[in-house]
């Protein structure tokens, strides 16, 4: 009888070390690359570091500001490209699409988040590149070699597709059949119902899974430093080239250590990545309470 | 009553996959009367009611034969336009669940869905329905809130509203007060004895007495099949089939 409690007891204060150890592996993180980076902080002033466009590490030049821009450009390019796909072809599967259509199409959505990063990015050298030069890049009017943030944000966003359509359709599913049935009943049509009833419902749940797929995407090196370019100035157009902040570390970790301050400033860049994340999923976590409130 | 029916079932027969779950149904719904759907659990009301308004298609692997007149136009017809026969028939679910949005939006839905823009137009819609269903004192000061907080006998008030607000010809409520406590069931019960002037109303009930409280004509189904309709005095005092009078004296259920 007793030991009944006494289990229950145990396990509730396992499954919290659990929890503690986790959250604490990231402020180990954060305070383990926070006193890497302290020479560089200590010896820039903040407007050299985060403001200055200029990377010449020889000379003593530590710009982050093009790396910064560079990462959020990538990111929204790929957000732009991937949320509107995703949301259409998860609301196919769920809403639309014969049930025997989606058990058979599911694999693949699967399939595609199990590809290896590096084999997307030798598609965007091969496919997307290409396609960049030859033919959107010249409908704009303007001159590329293929290789730029618009490359990267399709390779991207495509990565991200499998896992924001996964949830998404989930998230579809686990709205009630009386939702739409109320929605019919008054006469609306399917996308009618869909649009002004389904996806207000899931709403939170869209949100989490865009937040889900993007802070993979806002660290995600291999694919996207195949096909970005990887120009150190800040990016003006989204057919310029651009140097993400993990195509930055990735490129240059391990190598001319001997440079002063290099190796402080590459622990800067992954700080400066890890705030980048954090930041995205506290906003999006603020909006989706936001979000909750208004409707539920 | 044959002139005056508004809905007639000829040969109904549903279908799940190989399931036959209402088995070769005829019956008649009087118009602007209240018509009882009762009968055990599983009989097949709910699967009747949902036939009415065709919601029974987005379920997978129905089949539907027979026809179901309303005002003489064959709704089960495959050329008919779905939407316009759902905009005659309001629904009441067993469990109120209201959209996922504002109070006043909830009212609105159906209006805005059929084309009505205007927004001077829609407040007087909103306000003259939740007057209707008596649920306008109580919120009008908060139209903007979301209708979940409402409590579950409002919530299932703001859905006849939401209803009412397409003007539809017929109502259906499928176990409208059975999430409902007896305060809010009686208020729901009222409501629907008063709109019955306008409105030809069918409710599927557990409760007999309710039914016998309510209806002017009973359908009473048993395992699918149709076994007796006649007038709430017919049923309740006079039964011909044996079968009904062992259900109404509550000897199977
Ligand atoms: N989606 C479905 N797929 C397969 N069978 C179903 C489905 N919905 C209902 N049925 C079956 O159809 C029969 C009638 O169901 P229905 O919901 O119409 O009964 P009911 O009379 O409304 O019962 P209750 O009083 O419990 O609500 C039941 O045997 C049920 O198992
Ligand atoms: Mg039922």
């Amino acid at each position: 009888m007793k030991f009944r409690f006494l289990k229950d007891k145990f396990f509730k204060h396992l499954m919290f070390m659990c929890i503690v150890f986790s959250i604490s592996i990231v402020f180990l993180m954060l305070f383990g690359l926070f006193i890497r980076s302290l020479p560089i902080l200590q010896q820039k002033s903040f407007s050299d570091i985060f403001l200055s466009g200029t990377w010449h590490p020889l000379r003593g030049e530590f710009g982050f500001a093009p790396f910064i821009v560079g990462t959020l450009w990538v990111t929204v390019v790929a957000m732009v490209i991937a949320i509107p796909l995703c949301l259409l072809t998860a609301i196919y599967l769920s809403e639309y699409a014969h049930r025997r259509v989606t058990v058979f199409l599911k694999p693949f959505i699967d399939l595609l988040a199990g590809i290896p990063s590096v084999v997307y990015g030798i598609w965007g050298v091969l496919a997307v590149i290409p396609l960049i030069r030859d033919y959107i890049a010249p409908l704009f009017g303007v001159r590329s070699t293929g290789y730029g943030i618009l490359a990267g944000g399709i390779v991207l966003g495509i990565m991200v597709f499998p896992i924001i359509i996964q949830i998404c359709v989930e998230v579809f599913q686990s709205v009630p059949k009386e939702l739409r049935e109320a929605s019919l009943a008054l006469g609306a049509t399917k996308w009618q119902t869909i649009k002004h009833s389904v996806l207000r419902k899931a709403l939170p749940g869209i949100l989490a899974a865009i937040v889900l797929g993007f802070s993979r995407a806002f660290g995600e090196t291999m694919a996207v430093l195949m096909v970005v370019g990887n120009v150190p100035k800040i990016p003006k157009s989204i057919f310029d080239c651009a140097y993400p902040l993990p195509a930055l570390i990735a490129n240059n970790y391990g190598e001319m250590l001997s440079v002063p301050l290099y190796d402080s400033a590459l622990m800067l860049a992954s700080l400066i990545l890890l705030l980048l994340v954090l930041i995205f999923n506290i906003l999006a976590r603020l909006i989706l309470i936001r979000v909750e409130r208004s409707t539920q | 009553m044959d002139c005056q029916s508004h809905i007639c079932v000829n040969n109904l027969n549903v279908f799940f996959g190989k399931e036959h779950i209402l088995k070769n149904i005829s019956l008649k719904i009087p118009d602007k009367k209240i018509t009882a759907i009762i009968g055990p659990s599983g009989c097949g009301k709910t699967t009747l009611l949902k036939s009415f308004n065709r919601l029974i298609d987005s379920y997978d692997g129905v089949k539907v034969t027979g026809e179901i007149l309303v005002d003489d136009e064959n709704i089960l017809h495959p050329n008919i336009e779905v939407t316009h026969i759902r905009k005659k028939m309001g629904l009441l679910l067993q469990n109120p669940y209201p959209l996922p949005m504002s109070i006043y939006d909830n009212v609105a839905y159906g209006p805005r869905i059929h084309g009505i823009k205007n927004k001077k137009k829609l407040d007087e819609i909103v306000e003259h329905y939740l007057k209707q269903t008596n649920l306008w004192i109580e919120v009008k000061d908060r139209l903007n809130a979301p209708a979940s907080r409402l409590s579950v006998g409002q919530q299932q008030r703001l859905c006849l509203a939401r209803g009412l607000a397409v003007e539809p010809e017929i109502i259906l409520g499928d176990e409208p007060t059975s999430a409902l406590d007896p305060i809010s069931s009686k208020v729901i019960e009222e409501k629907f004895q008063e709109l019955s002037d306008n409105y030809t109303i069918i409710i599927v009930t557990h409760i007999l007495r309710q039914a016998k409280r309510l209806a002017n004509y009973v359908i009473f189904l048993y395992l699918g099949e149709l076994i007796e309709q006649g007038t709430a005095e017919e049923i309740f005092e006079n039964p011909k089939e044996e079968m009904t009078k062992a259900y109404i004296q509550g000897k199977i259920s």
